[in-house]
């Protein structure tokens, strides 16, 4: 894998690791970001991983493009050498699945959909094969997803889904994006899920809505006091399936500022996780629920 | 010592020299979409140059003074009144505890910097006063100003002078905006390569702090490939990847959007280029249906034109000094 870099204007870097979506792509992004921090270069400010790639905010009145680009590409050749584990958490989101707020909110963007007649959930069953809604909220939410990338707007993750290629769930996005979006729903566009950390534009699938926080600008939010954004790149999260009155327990519970989501501590190797994709995932499943 | 928002105007924000250092969680910079338009305010009162002001698009807000201060609004030519009087543009002027600030239509540009001399003193979010109104962060309560808000000022010091319009920055008609082909600029042939810098385009009526859209040049043709794992099936889809500042992104190849201060930190639309930071002020002064081209340049151009804009704000500093 040989990284395409580019600049971006005169005060960033661009770079992409592939052209395609691989874990392999991102642990290189990442790796190479973390060698970037640590390096501590003068006048890098920014240093922002994404799913295949990577960019480096820099002043150039501090730096000249030429030599940061260049002390980029040194770091190159360590980085894709450089073991891919990683100490992370694994977290459960409870997910209420054909909620009626994304629902009201998918039947006013009906017409920029590629399917009108049918539901967003609908839609992604039949083209991913599945035979009914259940089978495809099965397939969503019975393996972790590996979250690639934090952004687009403040605290959205993008998940990437740790299944073999063939199994992951594929959804076009929307046609044209819709200019609405409730807040905390699970969205999904290509191979990635998200959840849209705040209310607005998107033109991603809507499949439901978390009870769960995950951004508190305020820091009121009991486990958002120190960080305001939930989610890092690398965290490991497990969708947890939700009656209507399970989710109204959890909006109590939060609202109380009593909710207390499922977080622990843990490792991943990716390449354990290449040699047996359904044990490694059977572990993470383990330390998750504590046994 | 405050300020109290009477009417809002149309969208008037909170605003200093922004949030750097939060974008890889998608947090933008935010921050004045003008920037030279908001230091020279900032000058013109007696300011640092990078307290917080009142940024208004479109048309102006009114406020009333609890406290005597020294008032400056630069930007798009928004004409300043004080109980009823007008007072000029880039130049500071006195009020006194109880006066009425207001403001006649905008005749040119998009936004004005209303500094008051002490600063807009809201808290600190993030080491910055900025407000990302998307994100519900900084500013006043994380929003766009309503009527009834009251905002504190800080400790003033005295300001006075004008910025001559020979030392004042603004964009051209059309707007020349320019920018350094790379990214993903591969993806669209030759052709459509220099069609798009042929173009006249003209601002779209979604132009806001996240990003400027344009319309009315040529659809661009996409170079033909296999769709990558993960990007989509469009051939401006891409996985989804980091936006960079001024980055000029083009959906489906029909209306490019150039990011601003409020960007999206990320997403999967393949962009052509990026907007140098020297251009990023002009941006903030385009209205809707004004024409602009996209003007190709080399990193050592954009660089020199970097060094322009830093003389030209060196030139105000020097001129209010004397």
């Amino acid at each position: 894998m040989s990284i395409r870099f580019s600049f971006g204007g005169d005060e960033h870097i661009f770079a992409e690791v592939s052209e395609e979506m691989s874990l392999e792509a991102f642990f290189t992004s990442l790796s190479m970001t973390n060698a970037v921090k640590q390096a501590g270069i003068k006048g890098v400010t920014e240093i922002c991983p994404a799913n295949a790639s990577f960019q480096v905010k820099y002043d150039p009145d501090q730096i000249k493009p030429g030599d940061l680009l260049r002390e980029l590409q040194s770091m190159e050749g360590a980085a894709s050498k450089s073991d891919a584990t990683l100490k992370t958490r694994i977290m459960e989101i409870p997910v209420y699945y054909q909620d009626p707020w994304t629902h009201e909110t998918l039947m006013r963007f009906r017409e920029r959909h590629q399917d009108p007649k049918a539901t967003d959930l609908e839609y992604a069953a039949a083209v991913n094969g599945l035979g009914s809604v259940e089978d495809f909220v099965q397939a969503h939410s019975s393996q972790p997803w590996f979250v690639s990338m934090v952004g687009f707007v403040a605290g959205l993750p993008f998940l990437y889904q740790m299944v073999e290629r063939k199994r992951q769930l594929q959804v076009p996005k929307y046609l044209r994006p819709r200019t609405d979006t409730p807040k905390l729903t699970i969205g999904h566009g290509g191979c990635f899920s998200c959840i849209y950390s705040v209310r607005g534009a998107g033109g991603y699938q809507m499949f439901g809505v978390t009870p769960m926080p995950i951004y508190d600008p305020n820091q009121q939010v009991s486990y958002l006091r120190d960080e305001m954004c939930l989610f890092r790149p690398g965290d490991i999260v497990k969708w947890k399936p939700i009656s209507r009155d399970q989710y109204d327990a959890d909006i109590e519970a939060v609202n109380a500022n009593k909710f207390l989501p499922t977080i622990r501590e843990t490792s991943f190797s990716l390449t354990d996780f290449n040699k047996d994709i359904n044990g490694t995932n059977a572990k993470l499943m383990e330390v998750l629920h504590g046994r | 010592m405050a300020v109290k928002i009477i009417a809002p105007g149309l969208s008037t924000t909170v605003q200093d020299l922004g949030r750097p250092g939060y974008y890889h969680l998608g947090i933008p910079i935010s921050g004045g979409m003008d920037r030279f338009a908001l230091r020279a305010a900032n000058m013109l009162v007696g300011n640092d140059e990078s307290a917080a002001v009142l940024e208004a698009v479109f048309m102006g807000p009114e406020i009333e003074f609890t406290t005597a201060a020294t008032v400056a609004v630069t930007g798009g030519e928004l004409p300043p009144k004080v109980n009823g009087d007008e007072r000029p543009t880039w130049e500071a002027f006195p009020v006194k505890a109880g006066d009425k600030l207001s403001f006649g239509f905008l005749k040119s540009g998009a936004r004005a910097y209303i500094a008051v001399s002490g600063g807009i003193d809201v808290p600190v979010k993030l080491g910055s006063r900025s407000t990302y109104t998307l994100g519900a962060l900084g500013g006043h309560e994380g929003r766009a100003l309503k009527a009834g808000d009251s905002l504190p000022l800080g400790q003033g010091g005295a300001g006075k002078g004008a910025v001559p319009a020979n030392l004042r920055r603004g964009p051209g008609n059309p707007a020349e905006l320019r920018m350094l082909p790379g990214l993903y600029w591969h993806r669209i042939t030759a052709e459509a390569g220099k069609q798009f810098f042929a173009d006249t385009w003209k601002v779209a009526p979604e132009a806001d702090r996240i990003g400027y859209r344009f319309k009315g040049g040529k659809a661009l043709d996409f170079v033909p490939r296999t769709p990558p794992f993960g990007a989509g099936s469009d051939p401006s889809n891409i996985v989804d990847a980091c936006y960079p500042y001024g980055s000029v992104q083009v959906p489906s190849g029909t209306e490019p959007i150039v990011l601003h201060r409020d960007a999206v930190s990320g997403g999967g639309y393949m962009m052509l280029g990026t907007i140098i930071s020297a251009d990023m002020d002009l941006i903030g002064q385009l209205q809707p249906h004004s024409p602009a081209r996209f003007v190709e340049v080399t990193l050592d151009q954009a660089l020199a034109a970097r060094h322009d804009r830093q003389a030209a704000i060196a030139r105000v500093r020097d001129h209010l000094q004397r």
